[in-house]
């Protein structure tokens, strides 16, 4: 048995060899769609791995609660907030807690002005703790101080991106810009932080005094403010959250039968949201590309049935010599899967190539990266394709009558 | 006992609503070293007794023994092993594999024998040497001329060392220079002590073989000894 499987793999190799470009265009199909799995999976695989060092460097002892409103109530107009009144309760109430921040995103507009340049970025309005619950420093001038926010001062600290959007100069500590009308003095500007998979950069930001953004908003009764507040070294999460919980579903008066109207989120939770967003994508991508294998594999089965027509002759040669019928099914099969598997290892080789090709055209996309179980997928499954499509033709091949064979014109 | 014995074969065809017999109670016994041709018009059911006596089609009726094994009772895994240890074929048309040169193909019967490579090699060489085409084994089929194809093909019969040589009509595509060439040496293998069975329409031939069996119509119609022996062949 070895042996047979040794001759027929010779001469099915022969046989790819000498239609060549027959053979390379056979097998197109299982190289585009071994490429494409590899190009996906090498890209979305670098972008899970970098996500997970992102995460890691934002630490995992930090906490946000969001006010939440299920969609069904946003329907009927009601609005579920987290009160500065909330942020006072936590701060008196819940132990374990290192630093805390209220952050009040402005909800007028997010226009930022500087001479004649305008931009878009996150205005935010918060407090000095902003700086140990984010980790975030200045690179230049000072953070907003305790003595800002009480006394409502217009000054604003802004990130890297906000600096190059308003061509501001290099540095940029007591320009003005205009923020909804008034007028705010930067005091500082924070270190860069760098972007979440080249689209969303950390350092497109405007923090002001938390005091001025409530002043700026204007409507007090539906301020709906974030929280944002890092663990003591001893603290658990678990332990802090179940706290936080009990105490705002006291303090909004949820009755025990009602759903929680807030959100508590951690770094960690957000991760693997993140990570579940990329692994749903592989496996529907996977899925599409799939059926490009399939497709490849019946141009296979095709090619090997025009083969089989066309080698009648040899095979009833091959049968009057004493060819058994595992020889000639033998051989067809193992030229299919040969066929299909060498397309899988030239697809293997153009994905990681466009993979390559895609996270270095993109300025600041982590790069590619391949791991084991994908190439043994994209080669065991295009090996399967080609037995699975090979088997007709083989067949067929094996069970021609040897005098019809040697007959054949 | 002899070497091959047919008793009461029979081959019927159904075509549509009509049976053909192309075989029609055929008993026959053949000697070890025997240089036998089958002749026969077109139509008399030489070819289909080319194909029984080849174990490549099995009759309808009738009971073949070769070399003392029961033929008609066999699979067609059992017919391909038998036709592999049993039988060379020597075609008209050569059939050679076209994409292998002669030395692959004087050896693709080893093959299905389960010999290596290197064994392989030593005796399809050996092979093609006794029909004079040392020189030419990586030639492929279509770089030789016609009496070198069908000396290829001899060796690829001659290489599995079978009981029988069977051959068809083994000089109708050849001159008549290398008709005598490929003829002296089936003579040449007679005198070694191989088994000869050719099937041709050409008296010729036929004439030039040690018993003549002639066919008409499915059934044996003439089966004589030549006295003279080889007659001579002219160019």
């Amino acid at each position: 048995m070895l042996f047979a499987l040794f001759e027929s793999s010779r001469s099915a190799l022969a046989s790819i060899y000498a239609h060549g470009l027959r053979s390379f265009l056979t097998t197109l199909g299982i190289v585009i769609g071994v490429a494409s799995v590899i190009a996906v999976v090498s890209v979305t695989e670098g972008m899970s791995s970098f996500i997970g060092d992102t995460f890691a460097s934002l630490g995992t002892n930090s906490l946000t609660i969001q006010s939440y409103t299920p969609f069904e109530d946003q329907m009927k107009g009601i609005r579920a907030r987290l009160t500065p009144e909330d942020l006072e309760l936590i701060e008196r109430r819940v132990e374990g807690i290192a630093s805390i921040t209220p952050l009040l995103a402005a909800s007028r507009s997010s226009q930022i002005k500087y001479g004649s340049q305008t931009a878009f970025s996150q205005i935010m309005g918060t407090t000095y703790a902003y700086q140990d619950v984010s980790q975030s420093y200045t690179q230049v001038g000072r953070f907003l101080a305790q003595s800002d926010n009480l006394t409502r001062r217009r000054i604003a600290v802004i990130g890297e991106k906000v600096r190059e959007n308003l061509s501001l100069p290099e540095n940029p500590v007591n320009e003005y810009v205009e923020i909804g009308g008034e007028w705010f003095k930067i005091v500082g500007m924070l270190e860069e932080r760098g972007d979440i998979m080249g689209m969303m950069s950390l350092d497109d930001i405007v923090l002001v005094p938390y005091a001025t953004m409530v002043s700026l908003q204007g409507n007090q009764t539906r301020t709906d403010i974030q929280i944002q507040l890092s663990l003591s070294e001893s603290a658990e999460v678990e332990d802090v959250s179940q706290q936080l919980t009990i105490l705002l579903r006291n303090a909004h008066n949820l009755r025990s039968d009602e759903d929680d109207d807030f959100r508590i989120q951690t770094a960690e939770q957000l991760m693997e949201e993140l990570d579940q967003i990329i692994s749903m994508v592989t496996i529907v991508v996977g899925g599409i590309v799939s059926i490009s294998l399939l497709v490849g594999g019946i141009g296979i089965m095709n090619i090997m049935l025009v083969s089989v027509t066309e080698r009648t002759r040899e095979i009833g040669i091959c049968k009057a010599i004493g060819a058994k019928r595992h020889h000639i099914l033998m051989q067809f099969l193992i030229e299919a899967l040969l066929l299909s598997l060498l397309g899988g290892i030239l697809g293997l080789g153009i994905g990681f190539g466009l993979g390559t090709l895609i996270s270095n055209a993109i300025p600041g996309f982590p790069s590619a990266s391949i791991p084991l179980w994908s190439i043994a997928l994209a080669l065991g499954f295009s090996g399967f394709v080609g037995v699975l499509f090979g088997i007709l033709p083989a067949a067929k091949a094996a069970n021609l009558d040897p005098i019809d064979a040697l007959r054949y014109e | 006992m002899a070497l091959i014995e047919l008793q009461g074969i029979t081959k019927y065809y159904e075509m549509g609503s009509q049976v053909v017999k192309a075989l029609d109670g055929i008993d026959i016994e053949v000697a070890k070293n025997d240089y036998l041709a089958f002749i026969g018009s077109s139509g008399s059911g030489k070819s289909t007794m080319l194909n029984i006596l080849g174990c490549l089609d099995k009759p309808t009726e009738g009971m073949y023994h070769l070399n003392g094994k029961n033929v008609e009772v066999m699979d067609p895994n059992e017919l391909s092993e038998i036709r592999n240890q049993e039988i060379g074929f020597i075609f008209q048309s050569f059939n050679l594999l076209p994409r292998a040169n002669a030395l692959a193909n004087v050896m693709q019967p080893l093959i299905y024998r389960n010999i290596g490579l290197r064994q392989r090699k030593e005796m399809a060489m050996q092979a093609l040497e006794r029909v004079k085409l040392g020189d030419r084994v990586d030639h492929l089929p279509n770089q030789l001329s016609g009496g070198q194809r069908q000396r290829v093909a001899i060796a690829r019969a001659l290489v599995t060392n079978p009981s029988i040589l069977l051959a068809d009509e083994p000089t109708g595509n050849l001159d008549s220079r290398t008709t005598i060439e490929i003829m002296q040496l089936f003579d040449e293998l007679h005198g070694e002590g191989h088994t000869l069975i050719i099937v041709t329409h050409e008296d010729e031939i036929a004439q030039h073989c040690h018993r003549v069996v002639e066919m008409k119509d499915g059934t044996i119609f003439n089966d004589s000894t030549v006295s003279s022996g080889s007659a001579k062949l002219t160019a």
